[in-house]
C-alpha cells in the first residue's frame, strides 16, 4: 500500500520550487525597491542638511511604516551640541 | 591581512554554528592562522561546539567596550594549535555592540590572522548586519527548503546593501553551502534541487553538506566535525569547502544516499 501510494504521489519539489520563484520575485520588487527608496532618501537628507549644518553620515536615520490609509516617513537627523548656526555657503 | 568571512543565513537552526567551527577548524588544520568569533550575543554556542565553553573569561563585548584586551579573549583551541576562538558575550542588553567597537575589533583581528570568520545570529536584525558589515566573503547557508531558501534571498539583498563593501559600492563575494542536504529525499522527489536553489539564489556553490548524524556526535563532544571524524562524508564536504576557499578547483560531490535503513538491507540483499 506505501509503495503504491510512493509510486503515484507525485514529487513535491518541483511545486516547492515553483511556489518560491514567483514569491521571490514579488518580494525581491518590493523589498529591493523599498530598501532603496530608503537609502537613496537618506542620502539626499544627508547632502541637503550637511550643506547648512556639520553633521555626521550616522546622524541621519530615515524609517519607513507601510499603513492604511497612512504610511509615515520619518527622518531624525541628530546633531552635536547646540551649534546650529549655519554653515556659509 | 585576513579574509573576513561572515557565516549567515537569515533562518535560525540551518547550521551556521556548526559550519563556522567545521570551515574554521578545516582552515587551520592547512596551517593558516583562523579566528572563529561569536556574533550571536546572548544566545552564544560556538564555545559549546568547539569544546571550550569553560575556557571562557572575556568575550566579545567585553573588548568592544575596552574591558579586555583582545588577547586576554582569543581562546587558543586545543587540538590545532593555529585556531582561535573570540566567544560572545551572554549579556541580554541588545546595544552591547556598536559599530565603533566592531570596527576596532575587527580591525585588530585583520591584522594577526589569515581568516576571520565571523558567525552571525539568525535574523535581519542589527546582530546579523553587524555580523556582516565587515565581510569579504559571505557563506549564505541554506536548508534545500522553501521557507530557508526564502530567507537567503532576503540576506543576499541584505549583504548587497548593508555591508561595507555594498556602501564602498564593492560587491561582496557571496557563495552558497547548502546544508543538511538528505539524499533519500533528494532521490524521491520531496528535497529543492541544488540546480533549483542554485538558479533561484543565483550565487555559485560553495558546497554540499549532507544530513549526518556524525553533525550531532561532533557536536555533542564539543569537537568540529572537521576535526572529530575526517572521514566523515560532511567532515569531506566541509574541508573540500575550505579549499576552495583557499581557491582550489575542487569538483562538488552531490551526497549520494548510504544504503544503510530497511530499504536499503532489503536492496542490497536483493542486489
Ligand atoms: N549537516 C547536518 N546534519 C545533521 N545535523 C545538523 C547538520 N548541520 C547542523 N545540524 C544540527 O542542526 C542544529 C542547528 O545547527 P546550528 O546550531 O549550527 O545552526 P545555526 O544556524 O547556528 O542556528 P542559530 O540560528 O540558532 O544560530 C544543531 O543541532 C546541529 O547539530
Ligand atoms: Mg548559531
Amino acid at each position: 500500500m506505501k509503495l503504491w501510494g510512493r509510486l503515484f504521489s507525485p514529487a513535491s519539489a518541483p511545486e516547492a520550487r515553483e511556489r518560491l520563484q514567483i514569491l521571490l520575485s514579488h518580494e525581491r520588487q518590493i523589498l529591493g525597491s523599498g530598501d532603496d527608496l530608503l537609502s537613496v532618501l537618506r542620502e539626499d537628507i544627508l547632502a541637503a542638511v550637511a550643506k547648512r549644518v556639520t553633521c555626521e553620515r550616522e546622524a541621519v536615520k530615515v524609517r519607513l511604516e507601510r499603513g492604511s490609509p497612512l504610511s509615515i516617513l520619518e527622518i531624525e537627523v541628530e546633531i552635536r551640541g547646540n551649534d546650529l548656526t549655519a554653515k556659509a555657503a | 591581512m585576513a579574509k573576513i568571512i561572515t557565516v549567515t543565513s537569515g533562518k535560525g537552526g540551518v547550521g551556521k554554528t556548526t559550519t563556522t567551527a567545521a570551515i574554521g577548524a578545516a582552515l587551520a588544520k592547512t596551517g593558516d592562522r583562523v579566528a572563529v568569533v561569536d556574533f550571536d550575543v546572548g544566545l552564544r554556542n560556538l564555545d559549546l561546539v568547539m569544546g571550550a565553553e569553560r575556557r571562557v573569561v572575556y568575550d566579545l563585548v567585553n573588548v568592544v567596550q575596552g574591558d579586555a584586551k583582545l588577547q586576554q579573549a582569543l581562546i587558543k583551541d586545543k587540538r590545532v594549535d593555529t585556531l582561535f576562538l573570540l566567544p560572545a558575550s551572554q549579556t541580554r542588553d541588545k546595544d552591547a555592540l556598536t559599530e565603533e567597537g566592531v570596527d576596532t575589533v575587527i580591525a585588530q583581528l585583520r591584522d594577526q590572522f589569515d581568516w576571520v570568520i565571523c558567525d552571525s545570529p539568525a535574523g535581519i536584525e542589527r546582530g546579523a548586519t553587524l555580523a556582516m558589515r565587515h565581510a569579504d566573503i559571505a557563506i549564505v547557508v541554506t536548508n534545500p527548503e522553501v521557507s530557508s531558501v526564502r530567507d537567503s534571498d532576503r540576506i543576499v539583498g541584505i549583504l548587497d546593501a548593508k555591508t561595507l563593501k555594498a556602501i564602498r559600492g564593492e560587491t561582496v563575494d557571496k557563495r552558497l553551502l547548502l546544508t543538511r542536504y538528505d539524499p533519500a529525499r533528494a532521490a524521491r522527489g520531496d528535497m529543492l534541487k541544488t540546480e533549483d536553489v542554485l538558479e533561484i539564489l543565483s550565487i555559485p556553490l560553495l558546497g554540499i553538506i549532507p544530513e549526518s548524524g556524525d553533525v550531532l556526535k561532533a557536536s555533542n563532544l564539543g569537537v568540529p566535525v572537521s576535526i572529530n571524524d575526517p572521514a566523515s562524508p560532511p567532515a569531506r564536504a566541509y574541508m573540500d569547502a575550505a579549499r576552495r576557499l583557499k581557491g582550489e578547483d575542487v569538483a562538488v560531490q552531490v551526497p549520494t544516499e548510504r544504503r544503510g535503513g530497511l530499504l536499503g538491507k532489503f536492496l542490497r540483499r536483493a542486489a
